[in-house]
């Protein structure tokens, strides 16, 4: 993405929200970002379009997964030198409890960093931190800066 | 199957068909999935959302009858990012199910079906708890 080469060639920081909104799917789904320092919380915000169940109701287990999968790639943009928007190879998505008609919150951490795989940890929570509605891990390709 | 979701609607999800314990869904392209706008490939988080919405139809489609039903567990392999403008296909198959649990392979593709875009394997909790229509009770 150009926006994210620029950053790299110019040795600046990467506006996280400005990438994200260029990804014309996350502003679909209502992604926002909130960087403090090397600390990121990715924020889906709750709209009727993203359930799964009405019945429950409950979000969508694809809107969690693409929410967790988009949190991952942008810790990724975040800690390594990926000059192009890192690539999933495999993902694994543990749905641990229904998510609620709310706001819905995520984490991830790279738990290795290779030369081009990342496996990357990421996980999903609404009111409680300590009580997830969804846990990821997956492996993501890296290509880093010519 | 699909109208009542309102998630499958807004991204365009369609049954094309449906048989015993498999269901074939369409996804029509739409530069609102796109997840990578140099190139126009749609979001891997869409193609989760294809294949866990089939997955769980086939799921449906093997029971027979509508009991509610939740994700336990999805792994998506990515084999190659699919073409823009295209429409993706999806194709899944309930191949066993137990009191609890139905098990689901699944593959995503755009027309050739031994050329994946996508695969997947996924477990479902059958009479999800926390269902207004479920027999176990509410736990959260």
């Amino acid at each position: 993405m150009e926006l994210l080469q620029r950053a790299r060639d110019q040795g600046s920081k990467v506006d996280l929200q400005a990438l994200i909104d260029a990804i014309p799917y996350c502003r679909f789904l209502g992604i926002e970002v909130d960087r403090k320092g090397s600390e990121l919380t990715m924020i889906l915000r709750f709209d009727r379009k993203l359930i799964g169940n009405p019945m429950l109701p409950a979000l969508h287990g694809g809107v969690i997964g693409a929410f967790l999968e988009t949190t991952a790639i942008a810790q990724l943009v975040l800690e390594t030198e990926a000059a192009e928007l890192p690539k999933p190879v495999d993902i694994g998505i543990d749905y641990l409890r229904s998510g609620k008609p709310v706001d819905t919150y995520a984490r991830a951490v790279i738990t290795k960093h290779g030369r081009r795989v990342c496996n990357v940890r990421a996980e999903a929570w609404q009111d409680e931190h300590s009580r997830p509605i969804a846990a990821l891990h997956g492996h993501f390709l890296i290509k880093p800066k010519d | 199957m699909l109208d009542h979701v309102p998630h499958a609607k807004a991204v365009g999800l369609a049954i094309v068909s449906v048989e015993k314990g498999v269901a074939v869904v369409k996804l029509p392209y739409d530069e609102k999935l796109v997840g990578n706008p140099d190139t126009g490939v749609v979001h891997g988080g869409v193609i989760t959302t294809l294949l866990d919405n089939c997955c769980g139809i086939a799921v449906g489609m093997a029971l027979g009858e509508m009991r509610p039903i939740a994700t336990l567990d999805l792994r998506i392999d990515y084999m190659k990012p699919a073409t823009p403008k295209l429409e993706i296909l999806a194709r899944a198959e309930c191949y066993k199910v137990t009191a609890n649990i139905a098990f689901v392979r699944a593959s995503a593709y755009h027309a050739d079906a031994s050329d994946p875009i996508a695969t997947a394997v996924g477990a479902f909790m059958l009479d999800a708890a926390g269902h207004p229509k479920s027999k176990s009770k509410a736990t959260s």
